[in-house]
């Protein structure tokens, strides 16, 4: 039998219940919460939405919820019996990213206070693959585990205030690519060409969901203007991953 | 069609937000004062998903190219057709090539124009409800043209109304996930205290002036809802509105209540609020 985890529950609405697990970021409560996130979509409630983060679940119901004390028992029943997360839908998907000093602004800063040279720090990020963990903050952001601990880099103070679409870029502890003009306040490394959001990925809003795993594939400048210019041609490599 | 002669402050076309849409990091988005916004699309018999314009603070100047019937609620902005004032909540005809136009703001702070069947501009994931990097147009330009329905010219709405939601400065709410890490002194500010409506408000929060005593830690970034009272780590409390980002990384302290959330879009700057947390 598999372990269960200590979750709490909470209604964070009068449509709303969210789930919380203990308070860190790893594989082990991410994909329990995508397991009981998987075990709730195939259930009967009447639910409008379920939406995950590192550690949460909020579970968002179609109308107000009449007793929350039945809702909590229920939701935890489907807890208690789901299965462990079906890793054959698991994806990885190939990114290309131009990383060098013309998109990646912050390289040279990030060099000078880390002691890494360019090249070392543009290796240690295509080096490891990540686990989309969630999408937030923006349409089509995706958070992203798993960025080598030599790149951790704290967010700018002061935030800039744009930051171009396709901007690859670290603040603390997580990396991740900004899929529109937004100001932040994320190192910027490199830059991919590709579209994060968009109806084009067989009617799917994103084309990654989380569990799904990320590999950035390190492109020329010439290259990344090539697929830029011919985008609507442009297929995202990806393949199942088992394991 | 209906010609923007003027654009006014901040003009949006607004339905019901893309609910179910948040798993994609998608804001609901929606009207901000969705009690208001309802009551016209009601008054005129439309479904109440169908989408209106909310105005803001100062009005825009629109011609109808065709006869049609329309419903002004919410803040009241002095309405005018033809230079005539018209009264709000109610059924009102207009005529091919009627202008409508607004002057001082009374009361409140957005409006809402409904129209007989909506208004048919841009729909993407579900909903025309403006916002950036997703509609084409995120607010209302001078000489765009609105298309509106003109299947039928025939308003047969009896809805009558007898009164409509006041604004309430005393906020229904909820405890919010991170409310029990506040120690007690931060617990009775927030309860006992008048706060006032900084001049940092739009679509997607608003912030509050009084700051907080804080020491509280950031979480671990986790799910967030129009209606969410954060606390930013200088102790300034922002409350989220219907455009907020999917999730957020500071602690979650209240939970505003739907009718407290329409009654918050309709506070300006230097406006009084205070919480009352329901037990």
């Amino acid at each position: 039998m598999n372990k269960k985890l200590a979750i709490n529950y909470f209604q964070f609405s009068s449509k709303s219940i969210l789930i919380n697990w203990d308070h860190s970021i790893s594989n082990h409560i991410l994909f329990d919460v995508l397991s009981f996130m998987q075990a709730i979509k195939l259930s009967d409630k009447p639910i409008l939405e379920v939406r995950n983060t590192y550690c949460s679940l909020l579970v968002t119901y179609n109308t107000t919820i009449d007793n929350i004390y039945n809702e909590i028992k229920s939701l935890n029943s489907i807890y208690l019996h789901k299965k462990k997360y079906n890793i054959s839908e698991k994806k990885i998907w190939k990114i290309p990213v131009c990383y060098n000093e013309y998109f990646g602004k912050d390289l040279l800063n990030i060099s000078k206070k880390t002691k890494l040279n360019v090249e070392e720090i543009i290796k240690l990020h295509y080096k490891n693959t990540y686990t989309v963990c969630f999408l937030g903050f923006l349409p089509g952001f995706l958070y992203l585990s798993n960025l080598n601990k030599e790149l951790y880099f704290p967010r700018k103070s002061v935030p800039d205030l744009n930051i171009i679409k396709g901007s690859v870029g670290i603040g603390g502890s997580q990396t991740g690519v900004y899929p529109s003009n937004s100001p932040g306040g994320w190192n910027i490394i490199g830059n991919s060409p590709i579209d994060f959001i968009g109806s084009d990925f067989n009617d799917k809003i994103s084309f990654a969901k989380p569990g799904d795993l990320i590999k950035f594939i390190p492109i020329s400048q010439d290259h990344h203007s090539y697929i830029l210019n011919n985008l609507e041609s442009y297929k995202i490599e990806s393949e199942v991953c088992n394991g | 069609m209906v010609k923007v002669l003027k654009p006014g402050m901040f003009s949006t076309v607004q339905d019901k937000g893309r609910e179910g849409f948040q798993s994609y990091g998608i804001p609901q988005s929606g009207s901000m004062d969705s009690f208001s916004s309802d009551l016209g699309n009601k008054i005129l018999g439309n479904a109440i998903n169908v989408a209106v314009l909310e105005i803001t603070m100062v009005g825009p100047v629109l011609e109808f190219e065709s006869p049609t019937f329309i419903c002004i609620t919410g803040a009241d902005l002095s309405a005018s057709v033809q230079n005539i004032n018209i009264p709000m909540n109610t059924v009102i005809a207009i005529k091919s090539n009627d202008i409508l136009s607004f002057g001082a703001l009374k009361s409140g702070l957005r409006a809402y124009i409904a129209v007989l069947g909506g208004f048919k501009t841009e729909k993407v994931y579900n909903s025309r409800s403006m916002y950036k990097n997703l509609t084409k147009a995120i607010k209302l330009s001078k000489n765009d043209t609105l298309e509106i329905s003109n299947e039928t010219l025939f308003c047969d709405s009896k809805l009558i109304v007898q009164s409509v939601q006041n604004i309430e400065n005393e906020l229904m709410v909820t405890k919010g996930p991170e409310y029990s890490m506040l120690n007690s002194n931060q617990k009775n500010f927030i309860i006992s205290h008048d706060f006032t409506v900084s001049n940092n408000y739009n679509r997607m929060a608003l912030q509050l002036t009084d700051l907080l005593e804080n020491n509280l830690d950031s979480i671990i970034t986790s799910a967030v809802l129009p209606g969410t009272v954060q606390l930013t780590p200088n102790g300034t409390l922002i409350i989220l509105m219907r455009d907020c980002q999917t999730t957020g990384g500071y602690p979650r302290v209240l939970q505003l209540e739907e009718r407290a959330i329409n009654s918050v879009a309709q506070l300006k700057k230097d406006s009084k609020l205070s919480f009352n947390l329901k037990t």
